[in-house]
């Protein structure tokens, strides 16, 4: 017995079971989690590459078909990450098991380390597959690979944390799918995923500037083409600030124990 | 005796303004059977996690092993062990790979040979592999012990380890706490059947509306709580109770239909013979007899009311 040791400061192995719970449980359902997002894309490609793309034919320069692949991946990369997260979180309150990680030696933080490692890290993984699906469909470059990679990592993280906030706040399955379904998707696809929002009428244009996802596709298509609507530092800005945003809340989550603990 | 857990002035008042625990301070001996007895809605589960850290309490601190529950809790939990009343597991995982999850959660790094010994222990061993939404409930509730019992704790908690389980799964509950305890574990369990805790427990702790109103070896608990009580029906209502009965505690009741005498179970004589022959002599004649336990209930307020006596 060695209850009277005096436990390490870091719980990694605790981190390590969550991280490697929720990457099995991804496991489980392999099919869904990456057949899905392949198929999707495919039919982007068909829909709006083939068949609106054939009248589009380039945007700055940029063939319509490879100009809507760093769109596409955000599009999966915030619902996917928001998706797995938020269940992921939502799964043991919803099963009861949550007693078990609250009476663990596992900090707040080791939580989330954990849970939204894991979230983001099957986004990322969504992400690439993604971007070899449209390589079969559309020539691509990415001129800052380090940069896209960083923003694949970025917004994947950020957007895993507020799904895990959704799974902590969401009383019931439908509340996990009312954020994605009536903020995310419409924001995504006002968010300049299929076009530039140069080409909005005003005040269109400016109404844009104010949508989060706009920063975050054009950051993303700034790292494949070296040009996006807004400066790269504006796009990673706004990034950081809904991120820090987030761990605030997930920090405070903690502190109060809201909707956790009584 | 060497104390293993302490809670002191530890209560809970929801946000509610319920109040489900009024201030306790219990101390919990190594190495025993300790079980806190009370019925449904007594505060027994609401005691445990704050314990276990699943629940935040209003006042009070809780010491394990001597490192504060609340601001060193990494050294605190990872000496506790928790099986709760309901049986919540991961469906879709096999028993193995839920049971190394625990171990790697309470922070310990893997040790097969203990864990496939924990499985044996519990009969689960054949089942390891086997998905756990595939288990009967007697058999979940058993993963759910050995998750509890991965990281070698030394302290376990088995909130109504008994509840909605049959006779035969019962006595092998038993057993293994019994085994456990051998082995050096300390054991907290909740129970709201008196022979539960007369079976299994060294010492107990009485609660009732939040309150503890007594803790006792069980032994002299089981000596005031043993009354039980005979009630006599008559074949022909008395209008008053013979002054020959008056050397039992019998009383008239039901317009002198029934005869209720209360007597002490775990005396050697409980004077049942000798009154039923006393009847026969004043010629009183019975049709039924029914002889039960004093309710759980009962014996709450009979004993609230004997604390407030005091």
């Amino acid at each position: 017995m060695s209850g009277t040791h005096k436990a390490p400061a870091i719980n990694v192995n605790g981190i390590w079971a969550i991280y490697r719970f929720e990457m099995a449980r991804g496991l489980r359902t392999l099919w869904q989690s990456l057949v899905t997002p392949v198929i999707t894309t495919s039919l982007y490609f068909v829909v709006f590459g083939g068949a609106i793309g054939s009248r589009i034919s380039t945007v700055g320069g940029v063939g319509y078909g490879s100009f809507i692949v760093p769109g596409l991946i955000m599009l999966s990369l915030l619902t996917q990450s928001i998706a797995n997260a938020s269940i992921g979180i939502y799964f043991p309150k919803f099963t009861g098991t949550m007693f078990e990680l609250l009476s663990a030696p596992v900090s707040a933080m080791e939580m989330v380390v954990g849970y939204v490692g894991a979230a983001a890290t099957k986004s990322i993984v969504i992400g690439l597959i993604i971007l070899a699906t449209a390589a079969l469909f559309v020539p691509l470059q990415i001129v800052h690979p380090f940069a896209m990679l960083a923003f694949l990592v970025l917004t994947s993280v950020t957007f895993s944390l507020f799904g895990f906030i959704i799974g902590i706040w969401a009383k019931g399955f439908e509340q996990l799918n009312f954020i994605p379904a009536l903020l995310i998707t419409p924001l995504t696809f006002l968010g300049g995923a299929f076009y530039s929002i140069d080409m909005l009428p005003q005040p269109w244009r400016t109404v844009s500037l104010f949508n989060p996802v706009v920063y975050l596709v054009s950051g993303f298509r700034w790292a494949f083409f070296d040009k996006g609507d807004v400066s790269v530092g504006l796009s990673l800005g706004v990034t950081a600030l809904f991120l820090v945003l987030c761990l605030g809340v997930v920090g405070w989550i903690f502190r109060s124990g809201w909707r956790l603990k009584n | 005796m060497d104390s293993i857990l302490s809670v002191a002035g530890v209560s809970k008042t929801y946000a509610s303004g319920h109040h489900a625990l009024q201030p306790i301070d219990l101390s919990i001996n190594r190495g025993e059977i300790f079980a806190l007895l009370g019925p449904n809605g007594a505060g027994k589960t609401t005691l445990i996690s704050i314990i276990c850290g699943i629940v935040t309490p209003t006042t009070g601190s809780v010491t394990v092993l001597g490192h504060d529950a609340l601001t060193d809790f990494r050294s605190a939990r990872r000496a506790i062990g928790l099986v709760p009343q309901e049986l919540s597991v991961d469906m879709f995982e096999t028993v193995i790979a839920t049971v190394r999850f625990s171990r790697r959660l309470f922070g310990r790094g893997a040790n097969e040979a203990y864990l496939e010994q924990v499985l044996r222990d519990l009969s689960l061993w054949d089942k390891r592999n086997a998905k756990i939404m595939e288990l009967s409930g007697g058999m979940k509730r058993r993963v759910l012990i050995a998750k509890a019992l991965s990281h070698e704790p030394d302290i376990l908690f088995l909130d109504e380890p008994t509840a909605g389980v049959d006779v035969a799964l019962r006595r092998d509950m038993w057993k293994l706490v019994h085994r456990l305890r051998e082995k050096g574990t300390t054991i907290i369990l909740t129970t709201h059947y008196i022979e539960e805790a007369e079976e299994m427990a060294d010492r107990v702790g009485v609660i009732n509306k939040g309150q503890l109103i007594l803790v006792e070896g069980k032994a002299e608990l089981m000596k005031k709580l043993g009354k039980r009580q005979m009630l006599i029906s008559l074949q022909e209502p008395l209008a008053t109770l013979p002054t020959e009965l008056a050397e039992w505690d019998v009383a008239l009741e039901n317009d002198g239909k029934t005869l209720r005498y209360i007597f002490d179970a775990q005396a050697e004589h409980t004077g049942i013979p000798s009154l039923l022959r006393k009847l026969a002599e004043l010629g009183i004649g019975f049709k039924d007899l029914e002889t039960s336990k004093s309710s759980l209930e009962d014996i709450f307020v009979d004993l609230v009311e004997k604390k407030d006596a005091a």
